[in-house]
């Protein structure tokens, strides 16, 4: 499709232009995502629009449509079904219907009793499995079709943790905003707050000075570090090999250790504001990483190792929860599910933000799709943000972390995006700025939207006792993605 | 004095089966939170979670029935049995006419068709999982052990437990192919009966992948207390059935004097917490496999024990 209506890649830096757009753009905009043209970054509402973000990969461009609605708009879902969910969390949250859509039930409102896709066929039974589960992970229902112990249909159920963060960021001022974004999802914190804080720079077109970038990218690969070994023991202590979850645990906890050293929170909370971040590093924090990092690049080898080594394991993650490279692409998934089925979108590489366009580093791909290529990717990242880290200390700029936003320039209101790649994905922010410079509107968008629905189609043909190993794979988030 | 000192070693031998299970469930805790880099609970905290439980109310669903309730009391009560025919430190047991390896299968087969019924008694979905999954682990499981059964009882001449000690303790009983095979046989059965990694993991708390524990995952109070002490005993069954067949080394003999009974039942105990600790260490060491590969797992014993027994009808044959 013609790519004028879209902008172009440097949204992260300039205000973004809300043009509205036409039925006919809107459509065709349908017409390309459903040719597989354009992916889908991101749809959501606002009190009298909807608004789509769209990617073009090829040329790394993108751009956001904005179509007013009054009641209802033309449904995207039913075209291009990663749109699905996202059509009905916005008609659960703005009342704006989409029109013609396949699937018409609510999805983040849980106010009515909830109708399960039916099933029919012989011998088959349901397990409905949550919302509360043993253990300490998040609410989400799942419902089980199986035969014996073969899943027919796993269908998701989630909403639990709607906690209405975009209701409480409307009117909210820029530190308050920030902070609500690193509480979105707590595991990605860096990420969110990132990605918030670059729309907001974006939309007053006042970057962030460069020791802060660094300082900032410092934090995101210390979260993904953190996170992915943590992914990685627990999805070996799901196929009981609790040997690795004690060996990752260890190397997690030095690193929150370090982080809480360095920047005086174990998950790097709130050091990250619009304009800047709150706290400098300071040579002590430099080697308190680099000792924790050393250590981490030491063991590394010996846990590939054992991963590697263990048999009965690797029968277990390989060849289990296959997911189609066609329905990752389709879906856009972000992280380590698109990249284990081949698609090698990380929003570093692909549409780089600094500090990572001046950085060496490799995107990590598999083509398995299954359990172990997920784990494998995380292990590859790890060694990734290993070097990345190294390269980062090694080349903190001087100068000041912090520059003065100056919310007075948005006039007439001033809108920007943020795009950070978490360690889960990439990290969708709009934010909307007021005449008074306080937030307008906020949506945040989790890389889990597109990987949710991908474990339902993961998960089928396997059996039953192999869910909770598929979907550690994932790992999705529930916060992020009930908002 | 014969029959006093008997009765004695059946008295003892019941009530230490009873006090020593769950002990060697938190030893072999222990050594894997050791294992794992972890401190771990104290080894006696089996116990105070069995006696913490016995004080608590217990909740019973709705939909269940008498079943739900009679089931731990006999699958406890199988077990214990079971677990008391078994010697540990001395061959010459009040009820050893009836410690018979058959017996001691069907017993434990009892307490796992009991156990099955409850699982599905509740009308769960986990319950109905688990029950079908025990089921069809069994089906290969006990056949398995029936053969081991014939193996042992073509070696010794009976399938009754004293006399299958007393002549594996004997000198006449040499290093034999089939008593190698049937060890390894009885090991991959007692870990799939106790539901041990590879076959199932006693510490998850995901219901989906569970097998025994998603048969019990409705119980609670003193109902649950019964199961855990089950699930002990038949832990201390396994181990101290391979101890008595394959290691009966200091087992006390009829006619021993009370010294002689005190050195068996301290090598037992070392015996006991070695086989503890072994299982330990191959628990930290292996994934838990997929469910359907258990039965092939399982078809191994049973490949085993089969070999066993025809290599005995062979070298006799000769």
């Amino acid at each position: 499709m013609d790519l004028t209506p879209l902008a172009n890649a440097d949204l992260r830096s300039t205000p973004l232009r809300r043009d509205h757009c036409t039925l006919s753009d809107w459509s065709t905009a349908c017409a390309a995502l459903e040719a597989g043209k354009l992916t889908l970054l991101a749809l959501w509402g606002e009190a009298a629009a909807v608004r789509m973000a769209l990617l073009d990969e090829g040329a790394g461009r993108i751009g956001v449509l904005t179509l007013p609605a009054e009641t209802a708009f033309p449904s995207v879902g039913r075209h291009h079904p990663p749109a699905q969910r996202l059509e009905r969390a916005v008609a659960d949250l703005w009342g704006l219907a989409p029109a013609g859509a396949p699937d018409a039930r609510p999805w983040l409102g849980h106010t009515a009793p909830y109708p399960f896709l039916p099933v029919e066929g012989d011998s088959l039974h349901q397990v409905p499995v949550g919302p509360v589960h043993a253990g300490i992970i998040e609410p989400g229902h799942f419902r089980f079709t199986a035969q014996g112990e073969t899943v027919v249909r796993l269908e998701e159920r989630l909403g639990y943790v709607h906690k209405g963060i975009e209701a409480l960021m409307t009117g909210a001022g820029l530190a308050r905003g920030a902070e609500l974004a690193g509480r979105t999802s707590g595991d990605s914190c860096v990420a969110y707050q990132w990605a918030f804080a670059q729309a907001a720079e974006a939309a007053l077109a006042c970057p962030a000075p460069p020791r802060a970038q660094h300082i900032r990218a410092v934090l995101a690969e210390l979260e993904r570090l953190a996170n992915h070994l943590g992914d990685i023991g627990a999805i070996c202590n799901d196929a009981a090999f609790a040997m690795m979850l004690a060996q990752c645990s260890i190397l997690r906890e030095r690193l929150l250790r370090a982080t809480d050293l360095a920047f005086g929170h174990r998950m790097g909370k709130d050091v990250i504001a619009p304009g800047g971040v709150t706290r400098d590093l300071t040579p002590d924090g430099v080697a308190a990483l680099e000792a924790a990092l050393a250590e981490v690049a030491g063991r590394l080898p010996r846990l590939v190792a054992l991963y590697d080594g263990t048999a009965s394991l690797q029968d277990r993650t390989v060849g289990t929860g296959r997911l189609s490279p066609d329905l990752a692409r389709q879906f856009g998934a972000g992280g380590f599910v698109g990249r284990a089925s081949g698609r090698s979108f990380d929003t570093r590489r692909a549409l780089p933000y600094a500090p990572y366009d001046a950085l060496a580093f490799a995107v990590a791909t598999r083509d398995g799709g299954c359990v172990n290529a997920r784990v494998w990717v995380r292990f590859d990242e790890v060694q990734e943000s290993l070097g990345l880290l190294s390269q980062l200390l090694a080349s903190l700029p001087g100068g000041p972390v912090r520059t003065d936003l100056l919310p007075a320039r948005a006039t007439e209101g001033a809108e920007g995006i943020g795009l950070v790649e978490g360690f889960r994905g990439d990290v969708f922010v709009h934010l909307a700025l007021g005449p008074d410079g306080r937030i307008a509107r906020c949506h945040l968008r989790d890389p889990s939207w597109f990987q949710w629905p991908l474990l339902e189609a993961a998960i089928e043909g396997n059996i039953i006792a192999d869910f909770p190993l598929c979907n550690k794979s994932f790992n999705c988030s529930y916060s992020g993605h009930d908002l | 004095m014969g029959l006093i000192l008997s009765l004695l070693v059946q008295g003892v031998q019941m009530a230490l089966v009873v006090a020593l299970a769950p002990v060697l469930t938190g030893v072999v805790r222990k050594v894997k939170a050791r294992l794992t880099r972890r401190r771990g609970a104290p080894v006696l905290q089996p116990w105070r979670d069995i006696l913490k439980l016995l004080r608590k109310e217990a909740i019973v669903a709705d939909s269940a029935s008498w079943v739900f309730r009679a089931a731990p009391y006999v699958i406890f009560a199988a077990t214990w049995v079971a677990a008391a025919l078994v010697p540990t430190f001395a061959t010459n047991l009040q009820f050893s006419w009836s410690a018979d390896l058959i017996a001691i299968v069907a017993l434990l087969g009892l307490a796992r068709f009991a156990l099955a019924l409850a699982g599905m008694d509740v009308g769960t979905a986990f319950g109905g999982l688990g029950a079908s999954r025990e089921m069809l682990f069994a089906t290969v499981a006990e056949p398995a052990m029936l053969l081991i059964t014939f193996t042992l009882a073509l070696a010794a001449g009976s399938s009754q437990l004293s006399t299958i000690a007393g002549a594996m303790a004997g000198p006449e009983m040499g290093l034999r192919v089939s008593l190698g095979m049937a060890l390894v046989a009885l090991t991959l059965v007692a870990l799939a009966e106790n539901g041990r990694i590879p076959v199932d993991n006693p510490a998850t708390h995901l219901e989906l992948t569970m097998v025994h524990e998603a048969m019990v995952l409705e119980y609670s109070g003193r109902h649950l207390a019964m199961i855990e002490l089950a699930a002990s005993l038949k832990l201390l069954l396994s181990l101290s059935l391979i101890g008595c067949v394959f290691f009966p080394w200091g087992i006390a003999a009829p006619g021993d004097g009370v010294t002689t009974h005190l050195t068996a039942a301290a090598l037992y105990l070392a015996k006991i917490a070695l086989g503890g600790t072994a299982l330990a260490i191959f628990e930290t060491a292996v994934a838990k496999m997929r469910v359907f590969r258990v039965p092939d797992f399982l078809g191994i014993a049973l490949m085993l024990g089969l070999l066993g027994t025809l290599l005995l009808f062979v070298s006799r044959g000769l």
